[in-house]
């Protein structure tokens, strides 16, 4: 196990520090410290804590063609994160104590990242029954949150019992808010440009009814609620008043959802098919507004790896999803810090603090200071890349190739291990504890 | 001009030209030789995954009598129903040689995809994808309207005033139609019920109209008729054909209450009874079947421009 | 660039005549006579020829014996060449099994645009005989096609651009070689 000595850098609240690691943890923290390890120049980076994704599909098991539990890890850790909840939409759906025990088990062999497995609310997504959901609280995988992400619950006395069952435990439900009956071969953003384009519309009212009747029954049942890729204005003020009453609800909001729109579906490029879909610049503001005035808790990636064919087609038979782990943290810095809607720490809040707490994970989202595992992210924040077909992921479903973005990632640390040095994903040695 | 996949790929000069070629086509059809060599020796393939009978024959004799070699693609009893992509289909007609793709689809785009895909260096010609747009028609309608409005002149259809009435929502015909009218600078409604006409329209149109008989009322030279679907039905878009065909039906009654220059188009096929009535249908302002026959020239003035014109690509 | 009068508006004027004489000489008379222009220049020349006829003729019926050829379509080089636009064909109504038509043309010069006319022409029927005129031939045949009645002679360099102005659409008359 090395041992780190991190100099001259930068913590979100602008002080500039040396950080001492050893044995997983922070040992030291002070400016112009002497401590013995592996130097790592701090000079011009800004380090926040490891990031923490609510939002990812590894596919594995089941869809290992497109990402494994191992390839995701790596694009992970590329992009800053140490951790990351794996969504239930495998096969087999992971609706069971020993799917997630599975998923918990690769995750920890890979040793990248802190692989939390997300249990699935009903047994096998359809919305009928609920799963397992204690069992695989008390499993090895230790599961708090559930979501049927790629699918919503959508009959209201399932999602009413799921949400008062959570309770027993202290879980959340993460909804995937899409009336489904408002969405039938839902394309793209219902509007001016899903007619011109003759593609069905996705209506922003499927999303805003699902949040109003779960904030609802959340406040009536006196449990948490997660609400997942949050897209329109709509919501947000849905979300809004929800939080002014008091109501235990926090939402997310995926990157792509913060700087792309449906114009870009003009051509039919199913790269840009997304669910839920690209909206209008209006709702892109409103929800970077949200994520400064709290209103949204985090960014979440809803990282979906499709292989090649699925996204090379006509755009009716192609696949929802876009990747996001290796370009998050460039968004947000370009599109909330760099325009000044948001400082560091709030990006270190939106990106590690705030989904960690509500993963309940206790070992990430801690604050930079001795005592903390060294889960770590130093981004060299005044760097630009422009963004390539090259990376991680198993995938190449990129949307953001050809761009410029704001910030590299150069280095992290997952409890006191190097995964990244100067940008590139490094081989480790042994598993890690 | 390398593809036909929307009537925005023309500009308003780009579409007349194409109308004046069109209305030469028409006296070749009218020769006894009705042949031209311009594609003498070209492929064209006709690729329809939708059932189809006449825009399939339209194209396929236009490019005959272009000279060119036509082979016919269509979804049932081919490798497609089995499951092949459509990328791996394409791929097989590149391999083959072929350089002309006219392409009708269920999926909107799928022509667009074709166009922009590394699949193929072929022209493409949309005839029809998904819900989006059928080029050609909207040309052989124009050409229509010009010809029966404005007899042999040249020009657009400045102060034309054209009603599209039924399904707006789902019609590939009304969104071509909307965009090659108000090219040419004719005035274009909408007309249906609220839930097949999307106020999103506005940006196609200059104005909606819900009710039937307020619409016709306005005067307009052209009416136009779409095909109401059984699907709509079951989608709870209107609540029967019935109650349909009494409030945007072309009935007997509302067909006489018009102007005897007014003229009635169709794109066909019809539901006789359903959306129009036979005696509108079959009246000497009815266009139906010339517009038929100015397929045929429309499809060849595409056909000779992408492919005899733009030369190999 | 020079510039190099080979005909004025004189000589043109004579070699019109001459060659209506000698179209009425060949046909032995004026019937089943069908004189089509290939546009646009061709119209020009065409219409002359049959005014001059007439000026010795009055029997000839001009209306009946004159025509305009759009070979456009039946180019071979469409694919090469920039868009050129198609313009109407107009033919006397009636077969064309007894006439004997006359292709007029301003400049013979590779030979292609009469290939088109004689392909064009095909689709039209099948004339008796199909003779050429032209105003200038200036050489350099492409393809094994000769002229029946010709104005003028004029060898040329293939480097050389010969310029018809005809007073219908120029100011002025003549034939200017261009080097």
């Amino acid at each position: 196990m090395s041992s780190y000595l991190i100099k001259n850098i930068q913590l979100a609240n602008g002080n500039v520090v040396d950080i001492a690691i050893e044995n997983q943890k922070i040992v030291d923290l002070a400016p112009n410290l002497t401590f013995k390890a592996e130097v790592i120049d701090g000079s011009g980076l800004i380090a926040v804590s490891g990031l923490v994704d609510l939002h990812t599909h590894l596919r594995e098991p089941g869809f290992e063609g497109s990402e494994t539990i191992l390839t995701g890890s790596k694009a992970a850790a590329k992009g800053g994160f140490t951790s990351v909840h794996a969504m239930a939409n495998t096969a087999p759906v992971a609706d069971n104590a020993a799917v997630v025990e599975q998923v918990y088990a690769l995750g920890k062999s890979a040793g990248y990242v802190q692989v939390q497995p997300i249990g699935a609310v009903t047994v096998n997504l359809e919305g009928k029954q609920l799963s397992d959901m204690g069992k695989m609280n008390k499993s090895q995988a230790r599961v708090t949150v559930f979501s049927d992400d790629g699918k919503c619950v959508s009959d209201s006395l399932i999602m009413r019992r799921a949400l008062e069952y959570a309770k027993s435990f202290d879980g959340v439900i993460a909804q995937h808010a899409q009336d489904p009956a408002l969405t039938v071969n839902a394309q793209m953003n219902e509007g001016d440009l899903s007619l011109k384009l003759g593609l069905t519309g996705w209506p922003k009212v499927a999303e805003q009814a699902i949040i109003a009747r779960d904030v609802l029954l959340t406040e009536e049942v006196g449990s948490r609620l997660h609400i997942c890729h949050v897209s329109t204005a709509g919501s947000v003020d849905i979300i809004r008043w929800a939080k002014a009453r008091g109501i235990n609800v926090t939402a997310e909001v995926t990157p792509h959802h913060l700087l792309l729109t449906e114009d870009l579906v003009s051509d039919y490029n199913p790269l840009y098919k997304v669910n839920p879909p690209l909206r209008t610049q209006q709702d892109v503001q409103a929800l970077r507004e949200a994520v400064a005035d709290g209103t949204i808790d985090i960014v979440a990636t809803d990282h979906a790896p499709h292989t090649k064919d699925s996204k090379d087609c006509e755009w009716g038979e192609a696949a929802f999803g876009m990747l996001g782990l290796e370009t998050a943290a460039a968004i947000v810095q370009t599109t909330l810090v760099d325009t000044g809607l948001i400082s560091w720490s709030r990006f270190e809040e939106v990106l590690s603090t705030n989904p960690a707490k509500i993963g309940k994970l206790t070992d990430q989202g801690q604050p930079i200071a001795v005592g903390s595992f060294a889960n770590l992210v130093l981004i060299d924040s005044n760097r630009k890349q422009t963004i390539g077909l090259e990376g991680e992921s198993k995938s190449a479903n990129n949307p953001y190739v050809g761009m410029e973005l704001n910030g590299v990632v150069k280095h992290t640390l997952y409890k006191g291990t190097l995964t990244v040095k100067d940008g590139v994903v490094q081989k480790l040695g042994e598993t890690n504890d | 001009m390398k593809h036909l996949l929307s009537i925005n790929d023309l500009t308003k000069s780009d579409a007349i030209d194409l109308l004046n070629l069109s209305a030469e086509m028409q006296l070749v059809n009218k020769r006894d030789v009705k042949k031209l060599p311009a594609l003498n020796g070209r492929t064209i393939v006709n690729l329809f995954f939708e059932d189809s009978t006449r825009t399939k024959f339209s194209f396929e004799l236009a490019a005959k009598r272009l000279s060119a070699d036509v082979i016919n693609f269509t979804a049932k009893g081919s490798s497609v129903s089995k499951g092949e992509s459509l990328k791996d289909t394409v791929g097989t007609l590149e391999a083959m040689g072929v350089e002309g793709i006219i392409v009708r689809h269920h999926h909107s785009g799928a022509a667009t995809t074709i166009a922009n895909a590394s699949w193929s260096s072929a022209a493409v010609i949309n005839a029809g994808d998904g819900t989006h747009e059928h080029p050609t028609q909207a040309l052989l309608d124009s050409l229509t309207i010009r010809q029966r409005l404005n007899g042999s002149d040249l020009g657009d259809l400045t102060g034309v005033r054209v009603l599209i009435v039924g399904d707006i929502l789902h019609s590939r015909v009304a969104r071509s139609n909307a965009l090659l009218l108000r090219k040419l600078g004719a005035k274009i409604a909408y007309c249906g019920p609220a839930t097949l006409v999307p106020v999103s329209a506005l940006e196609l149109v200059d104005e909606i109209f819900y009710d039937f008989d307020e619409a016709l009322s306005e005067g307009f030279n052209v009416v136009m008729m779409l095909r109401i679907q059984a699907e709509r039905m079951n989608s709870a878009f209107i609540p029967n054909a019935q109650e349909y065909s009494t409030l945007y039906g072309l009935s007997d009654s509302r067909f006489e209450s018009l102007s005897s220059k007014t003229l009635i188009m169709h794109p066909g096929p019809m539901n006789r009874g359903l959306e129009i009535s036979s005696s509108a249908a079959d009246s000497a302002q009815s266009t139906i079947l010339e517009q038929v026959t100015n397929g045929v020239a429309v499809r060849m003035a595409v056909l000779y421009r992408l492919l005899a014109q733009e030369g190999k690509a | 660039m020079s510039l190099r009068t080979v005909l004025d508006a004189s000589d043109i004027d004579r070699a019109i005549i001459r060659i209506s004489h000698e179209i009425i000489e060949a046909n032995h008379g004026t019937e089943n006579l069908l004189l089509l222009g290939i546009p646009t220049r061709g119209v020009f020349v065409a219409n002359r020829i049959a005014q001059a006829i007439k000026k010795n003729y009055p029997d000839f019926d001009i209306e009946s014996s004159i025509g305009r050829l759009d070979v456009t379509m039946f180019r071979d080089d469409l694919a090469v060449k920039p868009n050129r636009p198609v313009t109407p064909t107009e033919i006397p109504v009636g077969s064309l099994d007894e006439k004997t038509v006359v292709l007029v043309d301003d400049v013979l010069f590779s030979g292609r645009t009469i290939r088109a006319a004689l392909d064009a022409l095909v689709s039209f029927g099948r004339p008796k005989a199909v003779r050429l005129a032209v105003l200038v031939d200036r050489g350099h045949r492409e393809l094994p096609i000769r002229a029946d009645f010709v104005g003028k002679n004029l060898p040329t360099s293939i480097s050389e651009r010969i310029n018809v102005h005809l007073t219908e659409t120029d100011e002025e008359q003549s034939v200017v070689i261009e080097q």
